[in-house]
């Protein structure tokens, strides 16, 4: 049984901040969830898929976040309580539904998850996701410990109903990825079936009803606000006479800071957790009752601006501040010594921070060698890169990369050097065609599978329609890899008990109108620079699927083991380094050995055996395993 | 209550996130309050893994520059690269063995001199630890447990309060029962490793 069903109530679990999510969805009787992957959100969905198997759950990865969102709320609307989990960016793709969704509001309660990324582990940008809140006037709470997500996740679906409107709650990527100790409750039995009771003049978001609902939802957040000022999860914590406001996992580094500094009978701390709408009565009660307040959040001064204006409105002089020199910064996220710092300076604690050990001090100072993330050996996405790069050295063209989200964005890193732009998911598709239209270049874009099902397709019926010409490859590994391996509506390689139809990708290629469609397996370097070179000699828009499976997905699901392995010949004693310079595998390299007789060698232990490498050089050879 | 800051770095694919858990866990199950915090998603296809395990009265699930009472390093040039997270006061427990990055591999930049990293590593912190956990973990039957067998040093380098029982009872319970075998033996090597 997965471990998050135990019925052990008062049991205590050291969870990740993602499965105590689960947890408490689970706890709230949640009956319906849906999700486009991305990280740090994707454990959330990666449980309830696996635990969907074993309940009465109904989960499903959606194609991208706006259609998670939709169906869930289709879902909601009928009256079933529903989760749909995403990343921060994410929330962009499903903005267009969030916003009037508001409007019309849910009957079973509706939590939306929102797991920011501040410092860009693994993202494109660290927007600060609180700021939809206040945009779709949709109350967010924001948990600060492992412990607190569970809480948190079974209250939101109570405020859901409570107010019929769908409730953000917001984790970043240190609450995401946290473990800590849970104390979990009862599960509760949850209700899976409904019948969708018809209101037109609430659900069909015409003009004059949405007049009407915009009123509803801006009086439901009054409602809100009520609630936010008296939720336990807004609690103001010791005694002194100065302020500290903060939320999120920011609270855990100003609880320690103040026990660090010693200051616990001289700091007063509002610690909010159900953050919007802004708990006005409660800040301005606390303003009233401390001499300065610093405001401890990360990213964008969100609590520090509704305080100011609190502020303003009640004739509160008091300093407030947080973000700005010798302050907090907007960029990234913070860490306990940071905290620490800027609170003893605020408040002029004397405080000296612990001396690091800088390598740049050491008498003989190393160079140390880079360890960048890397396509994995035997990566089919390589092969595909190595036969567009071979076919333009040697037809002398220069080419631009529109690139877009997935493993393949480490085509960036040389040798590959394939990615010239990217700003989202499906950008590659798009902005090929504006790249294509303002100037001469060729322009050869690289999509991955999922994201191709998750925002390329429009893109393709555009260029189509519009008559913009490039090339399109499609890097179909059979996997949404990137993300831990989830299903999307194109795999072939599924999971046990897996009844659903594929979708083909190059079936929806043609029937966006494209008349130039390829599918070549990567691992055959002729046909894939065969088809490369057709492409480019056509000179109109065309697609190229590259498609084989990711060798981790396939070796996961099916147990493929690897079937032969590759030696260097001694030939290999010349200054050749077309391997490394131009096709990059981890597992073939340069012979560190001093007195090696083959200028490279094979790490047979990386080494899968794709066989690609043996395409291009003679001087590598099969051998029995 | 005690605190104890535990910082543990390596490459994808060396296992350091079972080690955090059954850290955390041993802890929670040695009576102490516990938290932890992981990197998914990127940075696991070849790159630096870090991750955190504090022990006792600490909220915070990460550890700022100077701060790690003891690192845990599961390669030898990304214990080095960790060493801002060390101070003077540092335990550090160190594997020996070399991943070789793949900027190496394709000729940009070298693998440094593994004895010139330990011995300014050496000359700066409390006390460090070396050993070769891969060879450990191959006596134990496996080098999938090379990650245990530096749970096993770590669990003798007497930095932190966790008795030698509760990890053992972690190893048990908590990591895959095929392996369980091997892998307390690879925990006894590593403790008894000199």
């Amino acid at each position: 049984m997965h471990p998050l069903l135990t019925e052990e109530a008062g049991k205590k679990l050291l969870l990740l901040g993602n499965e105590a999510i689960v947890r408490g969805a689970l706890e709230a009787g949640v009956a319906f969830a849906t999700t486009y992957p991305g990280t740090p959100s994707s454990e959330i969905a990666d449980n309830f898929f696996r635990i969907s198997a074993e309940s009465e759950l109904y989960f499903e990865y959606s194609t991208n976040e706006k259609v998670a969102l939709e169906t869930a709320a289709g879902a909601s609307v009928s009256g079933l309580r529903s989760m749909c989990s995403m990343k921060h960016v994410g929330l962009n793709v499903a903005a267009d539904p969030l916003m009037t969704l508001a409007y019309v509001g849910v009957r079973g309660g509706m939590v939306i998850i929102t797991a920011d990324d501040p410092s860009m582990f693994s993202s494109q940008n660290e927007q600060d996701n609180r700021i939809y809140a206040r945009l779709s006037n949709l109350p967010m709470l924001e948990p600060a410990s492992a412990h607190e997500a569970k809480e948190m996740t079974e209250a939101a679906f109570e405020i859901s109903e409570a107010l019929e409107l769908p409730v953000l709650l917001r984790t970043t990527t240190r609450l995401s990825h946290c473990r800590g100790i849970v104390t979990i409750g009862p599960l509760k039995p949850a209700k899976t079936k409904a019948v969708f009771e018809k209101d037109s003049a609430r659900f069909v978001t015409v003009p004059a009803h949405a007049r009407v609902r915009h009123g509803v939802l801006l009086s439901q957040g009054e409602k809100a606000r009520d609630m936010a000022c008296t939720s336990p999860f807004n609690t103001v914590i010791g005694k002194g006479t100065w302020g500290i406001v903060t939320s999120g996992i920011a609270y855990s580094y100003v609880a320690d800071a103040i026990q660090d500094l010693g200051i616990e009978d001289r700091v007063k701390v509002l610690k909010l957790g159900f953050t919007y709408p802004f708990p006005e009565k409660l800040a301005v009660d606390f303003m009233n009752s401390v001499e300065k307040v610093l405001v401890v959040e990360e990213l964008e001064p969100v609590l520090e601006e509704s305080l100011k204006v609190a502020a303003q409105t009640n004739n509160i002089a008091i300093p407030i501040s947080g973000k700005g020199p010798e302050l907090f910064s907007r960029l990234f996220e913070f860490d306990p010594g940071l905290v620490r710092q800027v609170i003893a300076r605020f408040f002029k604690v004397d405080y000296t921070s612990p001396k690091s050990i800088d390598i740049e001090e050491d008498p003989e100072p190393i160079q140390l060698p880079l360890r960048p993330p890397n396509l994995c050996a035997g990566c089919p996405h390589r092969a595909t890169y190595y036969a567009v790069n071979s076919v333009l050295r040697e037809t002398k063209t220069d080419a631009v990369f529109p690139t877009d989200i997935g493993c393949y964005t480490l085509g960036l890193l040389p040798p590959l050097k394939a990615a010239d732009f990217l700003i989202c998911m499906g950008s590659s598709v798009s902005s090929a065609a504006g790249i294509a239209r303002a100037t001469d270049q060729k322009v050869i874009a690289f999509i991955g599978d999922s994201t191709f099902f998750h925002s390329g397709i429009t893109g393709l019926v555009n260029a189509v329609h519009n008559k913009h010409n490039f090339i399109l490859v499609v890097l179909d590994n059979g996997t949404t890899a990137m993300t831990g391996h989830q299903p999307h509506p194109g795999i072939e390689i599924t999971p046990p008990g897996w009844e659903k139809p594929s979708i083909s990708i190059e079936a929806i290629a043609r029937a966006c109108g494209v008349e130039q469609v390829t599918v070549v397996n990567p691992i055959n370097l002729a046909k894939t620079k065969g088809a490369v070179k057709e492409a480019l000699e056509s000179n109109r828009l065309s697609v190229i699927i590259a498609k084989a499976p990711c060798p981790l997905y396939e070796a996961r699901m099916l147990g493929t083991k690897k079937k032969r392995g590759f030696v260097v010949g001694p030939e290999c004693n010349t200054d050749c380094a077309e391997c490394v310079e131009h096709f990059g595998c981890p597992a073939l390299y340069r012979n560190p050995a001093p007195d090696s007789e083959t200028t490279m060698i094979i790490n047979d232990k990386l080494c899968i055996g794709c066989g690609v490498c043996i395409q291009f050089c003679k001087k590598i050879r099969p051998k029995k395993i | 209550m005690e605190s104890y800051r535990v910082h543990l770095t390596g490459v994808g694919g060396q296992g350091t996130l079972l080690a955090t858990t059954v850290l955390a866990e041993a802890a929670i199950l040695a009576g102490y309050h516990a938290v932890a915090s992981e990197v998914h998603g990127m940075a696991q296809r070849g790159g630096v893994v870090e991750s955190t395990v504090m022990v006792g009265d600490v909220k915070s699930p990460i550890i700022s520059d100077g701060e790690a009472d003891v690192l845990l390093g599961f390669e030898p040039v990304e214990t080095y690269r960790a060493m801002r997270k060390c101070s003077a006061d540092s335990v550090v427990v160190s594997n020996t063995v070399p991943v070789t990055p793949f900027s190496v591999a394709i000729g940009m930049g070298s693998y440094p001199d593994v004895d010139k990293l330990f011995d300014f590593i050496r000359g700066q912190v409390k006390k460090l630890i070396t050993l070769n956990a891969q060879a450990l973990a191959e006596e134990a039957g496996s080098t999938l447990s090379t990650n245990i067998v530096m749970i096993g040093a770590l669990a003798n380098s007497g930095a932190l309060p966790i008795a030698k029982e509760a990890f053992e009872e972690i190893i048990r319970i908590k990591t895959k029962a095929k392996f369980v075998e091997a892998n307390l033996r690879a925990f006894e090597l590593g403790f008894s490793a000199p």
